[in-house]
């Protein structure tokens, strides 16, 4: 215990990721999947599980597993195949799920994450396919309630499941392995990484070794993490209580447990809410599926930019800093935001530097149908900065204009137009000003005098507040400069 | 009238005899008046029977008939999906279900013209060899009503014998539609894997079920097989392969054709009488210009347990769903949903589903699995292997189709006994093959005998072809069961 207490603990995560794929039909029947529906209107015997239906796969979902497999450099396997995975649960009509075992459709990829400015690879061991449960409604909690209703509506979605190794050091990694794997399957349109919505789910496996030891520890499962804050909390949370059962010299259990939202902490699951033997074998219903060589390739061959790349690209095309390109490749949509707004005003540094301080202020630069409705489209934030740039109105003004666009989503030019906002440049009227201000603060003049260079600060924002912020701040600083130097 | 063959009611049809509403009105009142004593059906669909065949007179009164099954009333097993009709697989459990779509076969019949009378009895999700393993009723063989007709397709057999139906089908998982026809007299034939598709057959054994049609003599059993088979896109297991015209396979051609006599089919355990049977149909043919030799199934034996893995590995996996939450029965009073569940199919499911439930989710449990389901599987592929090297020298195999005649109701009662009267059908299901089972004498006693055809994968036309041959070269059809 004394070596160990010495040199502490390693910490061993695994992810496992689920992501509703958005295909416009269900894995294996013609239902739609659109979220949100009146419960079970999307629904037919198949996915309702009926007596005597069959399973039809949707040849899309293989698509877009190909595709991300692709993304991931995984091996696509030549033949793969469903097999049953067996659990009684209600929101699962068929009591089992058609789910991919020992012949997934991909294995041993690679997906690329930054921390701390380095960059690792984490192991991708397997990719596969599978369908979703449905959803049950309780009247009050689980244990308590009387009557439950079942919405089939999820039931059936494609589901893609991705297993990471082993590799994750802490959960700041495994965080960051969850929004670049978010991205890429962003990227790629094949998942819109909603975890709100439950389209994108995590569960990780957690366990502590000796440092620097090899052999893994007792794994504990942790479920239920709904948002990236919440993994990142919750496997804090698992760390930590790992790290002090072993201290305390207790051994860890090898369990699943829930991960409570409000309550901050992790729970174990009963027995009975999980199943011990899956007793998986080959789906009957479906034949083995064969990966044409040449499907793949096609494949591969459309396959977008993906968020790496992109990145690369921002810092090269655009010189950006490689945060700044880290920041706007996060999500599709904002990269996408980003470059319409450089098409139209080609200074893409300034550019950045709105989106980052502004745009994202206002929207959460990961949500890529907030950054597509965004209120300031990308013509409109050129727009703005083109007025800038041509001296119509200052950097401050600018601010406010844009706040303004955010409220109303009017372009700047009506905005400014509208109130009075364009800069005083006009060397008369701003010489006229800057006259009474020097009247008005003797004292700041003296201190300039005096050697006190800050003091011309403070005059020019005088000069700026008697003009209601609308002064061109070059002109101001010139012309004080020169009324400073004759007195 | 209800003695005509589906061909021979056409002809009438056609030339304006009969109509279709008579002639259902003719097995509607057969049904009234016999059903009582043999039990063959669950349900009988009088309204939408007359209706449907009120249609089909329309259509041969303005001489445009769908095809030959047009107006033709046929029955079906309980275990195939029909949209707004009850179907119970003979099980408490569904005994209220009724699906709100048509099996694939249903609306091929359907479309075919062919007019529904009723669901037939049959063990309960299938599993059973004697009908007696209905949750309703037995089923009672029409040539001794003390004996069983077979099973599980025994209500549709018997539906067929004693003209209570022109044709029927039935499923066939390890024999359910061979042993059966074997027991009650008619031709039934199991397609090959693959070749019907499954959608709406309510699954016992998704890699072994197969449906298909009991007919009067073979030349229905073909005209039945050709309105069912072919590829559905709702079906991933059937196949694309193209169907011949099965009708016009019937051409008496079966000089130069090579059959083999699988040695292992005639060991001990298979009834003289049947073996006596068997070998003189194979002389008929052998007259017919068939060239026989002696083949070696070796594989044949271990063939039934394989199968008792298998399918009940499948049938615990299909079974499933009936959890008393979306459909049939529902015990409430649970504390929980899982409760519910459990206490809904102890009481929903009879005891031979029960055990195979049992069996089966023994043989895919964590650390049995591979001892069981996995060896099962491999024994599957050497019976294969057996009939693929069988086939490379001969173009079918003929021999019994049961070990023994119909037995009597409560005879056997030990689950192995009833399970060794599959021996010689299973080994077809578990290679995918397709089987056809025609009458080939009486025992002493008078009960039919069943003679099995056995052939390469999608060539159902050759067992057509020679059973048709030899149906033609004997007189055993002219036998009639007597009802009281």
């Amino acid at each position: 215990m004394s070596t160990l207490t010495k040199t502490g603990w390693d910490v061993v995560i695994g992810l496992e990721v689920h992501a509703q794929l958005l295909t416009r039909s269900k894995m294996f029947c013609g239902c739609p999947t659109a979220f949100g529906a009146r419960p079970n209107s999307q629904t037919c015997p198949v996915c309702q599980g009926m007596p005597g239906v069959l399973p039809v796969v949707n040849r899309r979902a293989i698509e877009f597993g190909i595709k991300t497999a692709l993304a991931f450099t995984c091996r696509i396997n030549p033949a793969c195949r469903f097999a049953r995975k067996h659990y009684y649960y209600p929101d699962m009509p068929k009591n089992f799920q058609i789910s991919q075992y020992e012949e997934p459709l991909a294995e041993d990829g690679a997906l690329e994450i930054d921390v701390d400015g380095a960059s690792r690879a984490i192991g991708i061991q397997r990719l596969h396919l599978e369908e979703d449960v449905g959803k049950l409604l309780h009247e009050g909690t689980l244990e308590t309630a009387q009557a439950s209703l079942v919405d089939y509506n999820r039931s059936g979605v494609p589901l893609m499941e991705t297993v990471s190794r082993p590799d994750l050091r802490s959960p700041e990694e495994a965080a960051a392995y969850l929004r670049a794997f978010r991205a890429v399957l962003v990227y790629l349109g094949v998942c819109d990484g909603n975890m709100e919505e439950g389209s994108l789910r995590c569960d990780a496996n957690v366990s502590l070794r000796p440092r620097g030891a090899t052999e893994l520890g007792t794994k504990v499962e942790i479920k239920n993490m709904n948002s990236f804050r919440n993994v990142k909390l919750a496997l804090e949370f698992e760390v930590k209580r790992q790290r002090q059962a072993l201290a305390a010299g207790e051994r860890i259990v090898q369990e699943t447990r829930l991960w409570d939202a409000d309550r901050g902490y992790t729970r174990a699951m009963r027995s009975k809410e999980y199943a011990h033997d899956y007793r998986y074998f080959p789906e009957p219903d479906l034949v083995p599926l064969e990966i044409e060589r040449a499907w793949v390739d096609a494949i591969r061959a459309a396959l977008p930019e993906l968020p790496r790349q992109r990145r690369e690209r921002f810092v090269r095309q655009y010189g950006l800093p490689p945060y700044d390109a880290g920041v706007l490749t996060q999500s599709r949509a904002l990269a996408e935001y980003y470059e319409a707004a450089v098409r139209e005003f080609r200074q893409p540094k300034i550019v950045s530097n709105w989106i980052m301080s502004e745009l994202l202020r206002e929207l959460p630069g990961d949500d890529e149908r907030a950054i597509e409705r965004a209120p300031v489209p990308p013509a409109n934030l050129a727009g703005l900065l083109r007025l800038i740039e041509d001296g119509t109105i200052s950097g401050k003004i600018a601010k406010d204009v844009f706040q303004k666009m955010v409220g109303s989503g009017e372009d700047a030019r009506t905005i400014v137009a509208r109130e009075g906002l364009t800069q005083v440049a006009d060397e008369g009227a701003l010489a006229a000003v800057i006259d009474q201000v020097l009247a008005q603060n003797p004292k700041a003049v003296e201190d300039y005098k005096g050697g006190k260079t800050a003091a011309k600060g403070a005059l020019v924002g005088q000069v700026m507040k008697a003009t209601r912020g609308k002064a061109n701040p070059a002109i101001v600083n010139r012309l004080l400069e020169e009324k400073l130097s004759k007195i | 009238m209800t003695e005509r063959t589906i061909h021979a009611l056409g002809e009438a049809y056609r030339r304006g005899d009969t109509t279709p509403t008579a002639v259902t009105e003719a097995y509607l009142a057969r049904i009234e008046k016999f059903d009582g004593h043999v039990g063959a059906y669950l349900t009988v669909t009088r309204e939408p029977a007359l209706r449907a065949a009120a249609a089909a007179d329309a259509r041969h009164r303005a001489r445009a008939p769908l095809g030959p099954l047009d107006g033709v009333p046929i029955a079906l097993k309980d275990v195939l999906c029909t949209k707004g009709i009850r179907t119970t697989c003979g099980s408490k459990i569904l005994e209220s279900f009724v699906p709100p779509y048509d099996a694939t076969v249903v609306a091929r019949l359907a479309a075919a013209g062919a007019v529904v009378l009723g669901k037939t009895n049959m063990d309960e999700f299938a599993m059973g060899s004697s009908t007696e393993h209905s949750a309703f009723k037995p089923t009672r063989n029409p040539w001794d009503l003390a004996r069983v007709p077979g099973g599980s397709s025994g209500g549709s057999a018997v539906a067929v014998a004693a003209h209570l139906a022109a044709g029927a089908f039935g499923t066939d998982t390890g024999g359910s539609i061979r042993q059966p026809a074997a027991f009650c007299g008619t031709v039934g034939l199991k397609p090959t894997y693959g070749r019907v598709s499954r959608y709406g057959l309510v699954a016992f054994a998704s890699s072994l079920d197969q449906i298909g049609p009991f007919a009067k003599n073979v030349r229905d059993a073909a005209l039945l097989l050709q309105a069912i088979a072919g590829h559905d896109p709702h079906d991933a297991t059937s196949v694309a392969a193209p169907v011949p015209d099965y009708a016009a396979a019937l051409d008496g051609r079966v000089h130069g054709l090579r059959a083999g006599i699988p040695r292992e089919y005639f060991a001990e355990g298979v009834d003289p009488e049947i073996a006596r049977a068997v070998r003189a149909a194979i002389e008929t043919l052998r007259g017919l210009g068939v060239a026989t030799e002696e083949v070696s199934l070796p594989t044949t034996g271990y063939a039934l347990a394989a199968y008792y893995l298998i399918a009940p590995a499948e049938a615990s996996s299909n079974l499933a769903r009936y959890d008393g939450v979306k459909y049939g029965l529902r015990v409430p009073g649970g504390k929980d949903l899982i409760e519910m569940s459990s206490r809904t199919r102890a009481a929903g499911f009879g005891a031979e589903v029960k055990r195979r439930v049992m069996l089966g989710t023994y043989a895919l449990s964590a650390g049995y699995s591979e001892a069981y389901y996995g060896r099962a599987q491999k024994v599957r592929t050497l019976v294969r292997r057996d009939f693929e090297t069988a086939f490379a020298r001969v173009d079918l195999l003929l021999a019994p189709t049961t070990p023994n005649v119909a037995f009597k109701h409560g005879e056997k009662e030990d689950p192995l006994a009833m399970y060794l009267n599959d021996a010689l059908t299973i080994p077809v299901n578990l290679a995918g093959l397709p089987g056809l089972s025609v009458r080939c004498g009486f025992t002493a006693a008078g009960l039919p005998i069943g003679l099995q055809l056995i052939g390469k994968p999608f060539d159902e036309a050759t067992l057509l072809r020679v059973a048709d041959a030899y149906e033609r070269a004997t007189t055993w059809l002219a036998r009639e069961p007597a009802l009281p």
